[in-house]
């Protein structure tokens, strides 16, 4: 229509989509929790260790089930190896609590149920973030955080 | 403007001689207010009468000369000092003498060229203007009146679609489509965005038209960036396959055609800014330059040519609805 006066605002054609892919489930499923807290050790020596379950369907984790147990400074070695390597902005992670760690508090510090609570949905919302991001699903320590039995620390960072 | 209250002093009036007939557009000024200015085009003829009024007139106005000038110039914010006058015509309206009493001096630029459209910016601004400037030993008197100028353009030989496929590996990929290259100021941007693979959780798909001014060579380059429109085109979550429609009007927004290397002090271009949101507000987005162009004013066409573009319109429908408008048409 080369007719100046009457605007074409016809739609542009399209490939008409295929119905297995209209109703058929999304390929972007990626879900974390980070849940069932429990504290391992005596005294001093004490630490908390969550279990980290995936399910997602995306292609690019190997399993697509899968459950592990990490601890704090397992997330904070995760957030600075991907804050290293990788260009994204990493997420917070919820604080250190080191005036938890000081002794003489009222309180259990860092073994206080409303403590632990509160660190549980900080991290489930930091793992879910994180591992949603293009950029970090392509960095092999994510991968192993979320699909390898213990954390190598001595691993060749690189790309999935 | 005169401090000794016991001089004489002049109000000075222009008036165009086509002011009941030529139409006038609106212009943003430098504080962001708009304006109506009378509209001309290059070649335009600007020819009208300078009223000189005596404030006190008992007395005389002694003057070294009476003259009005037509002048288009670029003012770049960050260097006022300088000059940038691209347009400079002058027509002395009186020798110096003086004047006993208010008169009316006759002026025309004839056919003057006005090569680049009238341009309010954030850090440049293009303007055309008379200035009549009565000279006198302590001090001037001046009045400077501001048009606008429209540069048109024909409809481009050449007007491609933009086409094109995008993506993140393994994540998202689509392909998308606008109808052309080239748009005009009331223009309909008509396109589609097909999903090609979607592996992450979108919220929502939204075009944006920025605008980007750059001023100055060299050292001294200002960027600005606006966004002169945030469109949704899409809520929710695609899935492969799908093929969202994209119609976006030009009328309504703020936008002025593509300028380039204007003097070789600034340009104004703009881009069409496909941005999709997932979830976590991470944003993907791919950004295309688009050509704007100013169209001249449509001319009303005869009766018969109007029953033609009817018929038109209802090309793609049944035969019988073809044949009841030209019924209409030619009843009419």
């Amino acid at each position: 229509m080369s007719d100046p006066t009457v605007a074409d605002t016809r739609r542009l054609n399209s490939k008409p989509q295929d119905l297995t892919d209209a109703y058929g489930p999304p390929s972007n499923f990626l879900e974390i929790d980070v849940y069932d807290p429990q504290t391992i050790g005596v005294g001093r020596n004490r630490f908390t260790t969550y279990e980290v379950r995936m399910r997602t369907n995306l292609p690019i984790f190997k399993l697509k089930d899968s459950v592990v147990r990490r601890r704090y400074s397992d997330f904070e070695w995760l957030k600075n190896e991907l804050e290293r390597d990788s260009k994204i902005v990493v997420p917070p992670l919820p604080g250190k609590a080191l005036k938890r760690q000081l002794p003489f508090r009222g309180d259990e510090g860092i073994f206080d149920e409303s403590f632990i609570e509160e660190r549980r949905v900080g991290l489930e919302q930091f793992i879910n973030r994180l591992a949603g991001h293009p950029l970090a699903q392509n960095e092999r320590c994510l991968h192993m955080f979320l699909q390898d039995e213990s954390i190598d620390r001595n691993y060749v960072p690189g790309k999935v | 403007m005169s401090f000794f209250s016991f001089g004489q002093s002049a109000q000075i009036d222009i008036v165009l001689n086509d002011a009941e007939t030529r139409k006038k557009a609106e212009h943003k000024t430098e504080d962001g207010k708009v304006d109506q200015y009378f509209l001309f085009y290059d070649g335009d003829t600007v020819s009208g009468k300078v009223n000189i009024t005596l404030k006190n007139p008992a007395k005389r106005l002694e003057h070294q000369g009476i003259r009005i000038e037509f002048i288009g110039k670029i003012e770049l914010y960050y260097d006022r000092g300088n000059n940038y006058e691209f347009v400079s015509l002058v027509k002395d309206l009186a020798q110096p003498g003086e004047l006993t009493q208010s008169r009316t001096f006759d002026f025309e630029f004839t056919n003057v060229e006005k090569p680049y459209e009238a341009y309010t910016g954030q850090n440049v601004k293009l303007r055309y203007f008379l200035r009549v400037t009565v000279s006198r030993r302590l001090n001037d008197i001046s009045k400077e009146m501001d048009i606008v100028v429209h540069t048109l353009s024909m409809y481009p030989e050449l007007n491609s679609s933009i086409k094109m496929e995008v993506g993140i590996e393994d994540c998202l990929h689509i392909e998308f489509e606008y109808n052309k290259s080239k748009y005009h100021l009331k223009d309909v941007i008509v396109g589609k965005i097909y999903f090609l693979l979607v592996r992450i959780k979108i919220r929502h798909m939204e075009i944006n038209i920025i605008k980007r001014e750059m001023t100055g060579t060299g050292t001294n380059v200002y960027h600005e960036n606006d966004t002169i429109a945030k469109y949704e085109i899409m809520d929710g979550a695609p899935v492969r396959g799908e093929s969202i429609p994209i119609r976006l009007f030009l009328a309504g927004y703020e936008i002025t055609p593509t300028m380039r290397g204007i003097n070789k002090k600034y340009s104004v271009r703009y881009y069409l800014n496909l941005v999709l949101i997932d979830e976590e507000e991470r944003r993907y987005f791919k950004q295309q330059e688009i050509t704007l162009w100013r169209r001249g004013d449509v001319v009303r066409k005869s009766m018969s040519h109007q029953a033609a573009i009817a018929s038109q319109r209802f090309e793609s429908s049944s035969s019988d609805e073809k044949a009841l408008a030209h019924a209409q048409a030619k009843e009419q």
